[in-house]
């Protein structure tokens, strides 16, 4: 099974790498996987006050689809408002990187991701919101 | 691009000298060695007989006792239910153990079906089974023992010759799918009690296609029910026309690995503790799997902690590696060998093997660490699970959301 040009591309160079500051209240962390299912995958945002994500970085232990669906991930969803951010569906993913059947749940890995760190830091500024 | 074959535990290039012997039977010499009246059948059928020869010295028997196959696969289906079918009377017991390669544990399975018992023996972390626990397993039905030469993943060798003898001891038919053994270490069926030995041509420089069971003809004479009828070839054991370019090449290829065995394994264990060591030294978090001791020379395995290993195929593109990892297959299940010693999911994820051969120089060696280092640093950077571990987390204390 040979991978896409576009798998080799994010593969070889995987776009926002690295991590955000996990405890400040406008950054919102989604960890998804488990190291015995061969893929993790831990996608942050960093949003502004009104709601747009200003950035995003993203670690991904899996294989090279796993990886190149969390960097594609970070690349669409930086600039969006968060709910546009969950508009990404699995199946773009699917599209865009040309994945093989066997390779599908890397995508929903990624889509899961974006929703876990959406989520994240929607309930943190709740919480503020609440304290305050 | 150098481009490295570090896969030569899956199959290897045919060796050109092997190549020299095999072609005047696909041109001129192409007669069929059951043709008992004219020359073309009596050329063919010495030349197979040159080969049964060539076999049968790395194997330390009689060339009588050499049947041709397919390879390792079909070798392996008739010594298990060759076996199981022709001394079905005498008992319904089969023992072997957990590492051992698909087509053993698959006929294995498939006689279940059929109302057999296998056990499959556990394994020590290093991969091992003891003569002890053979001898613990058999019971007064059991029939066949088979336990690998030694370990396709891994390169662990078990202990033939005191499992051999246990088997002698008890009465119990000994076969060992040898595929990874043979031309590589030595192998004397005598010395070992081995009553039935499977082995490949495309493992040892040969072509693909054409393989071998020894079965032992004294002491005691060992029958197996045939899995091909037909015309009777074979001593009845297997039917079908010989492939005498195949059996032509089988031999050259074991006469060639039998005469470089000594130079050649000093030569390949060096390369793969070159490997270990480059790797060792320059990476923290890499563990060996399989037993250092009792190995191939030609096969490492290693783990590379938080790093998965088919994203680690991928870095390292053109150098050709096997991996454990469950990305690799379509099964989504990681390395049944792996986790039988007792690794866990993840680490079986995270493994390669390297495997070594007669055309690997040292420069692939340098070349395939410089690439592993710089891959492994890469991807660590990109792992999650490297972060979390330097920040002193206990990975397996953390609940993961399992999909």
């Amino acid at each position: 099974m040979a991978y896409s040009n576009k798998v080799v591309d994010h593969f070889e160079h995987p776009r926002n790498v690295g991590s955000l500051d996990k405890a400040a209240v406008n950054v919102g962390t989604g960890i998804v996987g488990a190291p015995e299912c061969g893929d993790v995958m831990k996608l942050q945002i960093q949003v502004d006050d009104a709601n747009n994500i200003v950035d995003a970085k993203f670690k991904t232990f899996g294989c090279g689809s796993a990886i190149a669906s969390s960097s594609l991930a970070t690349e669409w969803i930086k600039g969006r408002k968060l709910d546009e951010a969950l508009e990404i569906k699995n199946t773009d993913i699917v599209k865009e990187l040309a994945l093989p059947p066997v390779k599908i749940h890397c995508s929903v890995l990624a889509e899961d991701a974006i929703r876990a760190a959406v989520a994240d830091v929607t309930a943190k500024r709740d919480a503020k919101v609440e304290a305050s | 691009m150098r481009q490295v074959y570090l896969d030569n535990a899956a199959t290897t290039p045919v060796d050109p000298r092997v190549l020299d012997e095999m072609l005047p039977y696909l041109r001129e010499e192409f007669g069929n060695a059951a043709s008992r009246n004219h020359s073309y059948g009596w050329r063919a059928e010495e030349a197979v007989d040159t080969a049964r020869n060539q076999v049968a010295k790395v194997l330390g028997c009689s060339p009588k006792e050499v049947i041709w196959t397919s390879g390792s696969t079909e070798s392996n289906n008739i010594a298990i239910k060759g076996v199981a079918r022709m001394y079905g009377e005498k008992g319904k017991h089969i023992i072997a153990q957990e590492t051992e390669h698909k087509a053993v544990i698959d006929p294995c399975k498939y006689l279940e079906q059929e109302g057999y018992r296998v056990t499959f023996l556990p394994v020590t972390k290093a991969g091992l089974v003891s003569a002890e626990q053979v001898r613990e397993a058999i019971c007064d039905d059991t029939i066949l023992v088979s336990i690998m030469f030694a370990n396709n993943e891994t390169g662990t060798i078990q202990p033939m010759a005191e499992i051999g003898k246990v088997c002698k001891e008890k009465g119990v038919l000994f076969h060992t799918d040898g595929t990874q053994a043979f031309g590589k270490i030595p192998v004397d069926v005598e010395a070992m009690g081995i009553d039935l030995f499977s082995l490949s041509a495309h493992k040892v420089y040969g072509p693909k296609g054409v393989g071998a069971l020894y079965v032992r003809r004294k002491r005691p004479r060992v029958r197996c029910e045939p899995v091909l009828h037909g015309g009777g070839h074979e001593r009845g054991m297997r039917s079908g026309t010989l492939n005498v370019p195949g059996i032509v090449g089988l031999g050259a290829a074991a006469e060639i690995a039998l005469r470089e065995m000594d130079t050649e394994s000093k030569r390949l264990s060096g390369l793969r503790d070159r490997m270990w060591k480059g790797l060792s030294s320059n990476l923290d978090e890499i563990f060996r799997n399989g037993d250092p001791d009792q190995c191939l020379p030609n096969i490492l395995n290693v783990s590379f902690l938080y790093v998965e290993g088919e994203s680690l195929m991928m870095g390292i593109s053109t150098v050709a590696v096997s991996s454990g990892s469950a990305c690799t297959s379509a099964s989504l299940e990681p390395s049944y060998v792996l986790k039988a010693l007792g690794l866990g999911d993840d680490l079986a994820h995270s493994s390669i093997r390297f495997s070594m051969g007669r055309f690997t120089t040292q420069e692939d060696i340098d070349f395939t660490v410089d690439k592993m280092v710089e891959t492994v640093n890469k991807l660590r950077e990109m792992s999650p699970l490297y972060e979390m571990a330097k920040e002193g987390i206990d990975l397996s204390k953390v609940v993961w959301a399992a999909h």
